[in-house]
């Protein structure tokens, strides 16, 4: 069996039973852990845009909000008539959780498909103000859609999201993309980011590339989406702006660009490192920010970055 | 017709502000090529400043206003210069991902700093100036936006002047076409670029002050959003364009107030942001930018 799929299974394996041995670990430690997970999903799935592709892309958490509302959407106005008064047994609301997600990630997979076409034209900065302005758009959006609660939010999604899930799906995500870029059309997202040019004349098509990047990232991050509202069971779309977008890019660029363990080391750390700063409380995000300025000055090339087998040094 | 001036008036004073924010990040990204993330903090910054020398000065006077107007400025220019000096020039000549990172922390500094120092909750910003409103035939314009425009048209003018006319202008633009070029003809790239970030942070200042002045309420996160639209400002006037910033930032402006007083006034955030996207998809390089063929 191929190394990344056996991987895969264990990682499975290892989810399955951490969660059933959930029971013994303090909760408090359970909702980190689910946490980190949801980082992991959008880090590295926003790394295949960033790191691999080259394309500054600055609304992530415009797709993750699509995912979470869809999907909450999903759960909760389906739910109920699917399940019926019961709630169903735990293998339906699973199934049900599961069509959710997906439905969520699908549909935050098309929002990126829209953002990636005007892609086509732009480059650099532009692509980022771009990108940073569709997030923001969705925010507004949402703040306005009035079946789906408007400024307040949605409230009382079923609290589905359990450690299993989010690991499981984590480990999908690094599995999926690893495999997309080590695969032989995969190539290509390299070559589009080390040298357009080059890569266009060799017969790449780079707008492809870039697109296909965009929609699998948005979809993992809907993905993302959707296991965090039903994790908070509470999502309002001031959650995802701006802001959102920015501490995912960043655990990107600490991670070291393109380099997807570096990227999971550095979703872990940054999720960690407000947690263990709150003994400090009221200077942590002081320290949390100084900590982000210093670590750039100090390793500018990432935190966990390794040179890239064959790749050409700048 | 006078409801339409009316609007137009308030779109052009809100406009004006956001075009003072815009040429700072502009500024920066023609010299440097990076975005400056902090550039909306040291907005906030200055209209805090204009806030604690307010106290010091008599209310609803001119000098005392422009007292204000001038410490705020001279101490966000000093900030800009300390912000370069220790976070962007370590940098240089690394990927400019790195400084932007940089620049989003020291962004998030400035913001938690600012919310240990003034504490999170919302204060009113003094009258600095003298309040009027004078009635021009059914168009009422109030004396707070006849300062924001006559400071802000005074501060164009007076950039327009060093940009084109003083050695350091020159310099300026000699580092923004080519910085080894500028360096082989004797400029001190280094101060030309402190130069650049104490121009662009006393004009944020200015910025800030102003607007406080029209929106009277301060807290240490204002700077985000007024930030975010003027830097769309500066894209959609083509980014590195001078002039650029201060169309984009007046277009940003009347075309949100429009929109602020039509149905549609929830929608007002996000309405930058569709007019800059649209923008771009017909002129990429924004409306004055130029576009850059790249060569192999």
């Amino acid at each position: 069996m191929p190394r990344p799929l056996l991987s895969l299974l264990v990682a499975l394996a290892a989810a399955y039973g951490l969660s059933a041995a959930s029971g013994r670990f303090d909760p408090y430690h359970l909702d980190i852990a689910v946490g980190v997970g949801i980082n992991v999903i959008l880090a590295v799935s926003l790394n295949l845009v960033n790191g691999y592709t080259g394309q500054f892309s600055l609304g992530h958490a415009g797709f993750m909000s699509v995912g979470a509302y869809l999907s909450a959407a999903v759960t909760m106005l389906l739910g109920p008539k699917l399940l019926g008064e019961t709630g169903g047994t735990a293998w339906q609301q699973g199934a049900l959780f599961l069509g959710a997600l997906v439905a969520g990630g699908l549909s935050a997979a098309l929002a990126g498909l829209m953002v990636g076409m005007p892609s086509l034209r732009l480059r650099g900065d532009y692509l980022a103000i771009v990108t940073l302005g569709f997030g923001e758009i969705i925010r507004v959006i949402f703040q306005n859609c009035e079946p789906l609660g408007g400024a307040l939010g949605l409230n009382g999604i079923p609290a589905y999201t359990t450690i299993f899930w989010v690991l499981a799906f984590a480990a999908l995500t690094v599995f999926t993309i690893y495999c997309l870029v080590h695969s032989t059309y995969g190539r290509g997202f390299l070559a589009t980011h080390d040298d357009e040019i080059a890569a266009e004349a060799i017969g790449l098509n780079t707008t492809r590339y870039k697109i296909v990047a965009f929609v699998v990232g948005a979809f993992f991050a809907g993905i993302a989406g959707g296991l965090y509202g039903h994790f908070k069971q509470t999502i309002s779309a001031a959650g995802f702006d701006f802001t959102r977008s920015i501490e995912i890019v960043v655990m990107v660029i600490l991670g070291g660009m393109g380099n997807t363990l570096g990227v999971i080391l550095a979703a872990v750390l940054l999720t960690l490192l407000p947690e263990l700063l709150r003994d400090f409380a009221d200077y942590r995000m002081i320290i949390y920010s100084v900590l982000l300025v210093v670590l750039m000055l100090v390793r500018p090339q990432g935190l966990f970055h390794f040179q890239r087998k064959g790749a050409a040094k700048p | 017709l006078t409801e339409f001036l009316q609007q137009l008036l308030n779109g052009i004073s809100l406009g004006a502000i956001f075009a003072l924010i815009a040429l700072g990040y502009t500024m920066v990204y023609g010299v440097l090529r990076f975005i400056n993330f902090a550039h909306a903090d040291v907005f906030m910054v200055g209209a805090f400043v204009g806030y604690y020398v307010g106290k010091l000065v008599p209310e609803h006077t001119v000098w005392g206003g422009l007292a204000a107007l001038a410490v705020a400025m001279v101490a966000c220019a000093a900030l800009g210069v300390i912000i370069e000096r220790l976070a962007y020039r370590p940098l240089r000549g690394g990927p400019t991902l790195n400084v932007l990172i940089t620049a989003i922390g020291v962004s998030l500094l400035l913001e938690n700093l600012g919310q240990y120092c003034f504490g999170a909750t919302p204060r009113p910003f003094p009258e600095l100036f003298p309040v009027a409103t004078y009635d021009l035939g059914g168009v009422f314009i109030s004396s707070n936006q006849l300062v924001v425009i006559g400071v802000t048209v005074f501060l164009l003018f007076a950039l327009r002047f060093i940009v084109l006319h003083t050695k350091i202008g020159t310099a300026m633009r000699a580092v923004s076409l080519n910085k080894q070029a500028a360096s082989l003809v004797g400029i001190n790239n280094d101060y030309v670029i402190s130069f650049t970030f104490a121009l662009g942070s006393a004009l944020a200042a200015a910025g800030g002050i102003l607007y406080a002045l029209n929106y009277p309420s301060i807290d240490p996160l204002m700077g985000v959003l007024p930030g975010l639209k003027a830097f769309v400002a500066a894209v959609l006037g083509g980014i590195g364009n001078i002039p650029g910033a201060a169309l984009g930032g007046l277009l940003l402006g009347v075309v949100e107030t429009f929109v602020n007083g039509s149905e549609w006034s929830t929608y007002k955030d996000a309405i930058a942001f569709a007019l800059l996207i649209l923008i771009l998809l017909f002129r990429p390089a924004g409306l004055l930018g130029r576009h850059v063929k790249e060569k192999v």
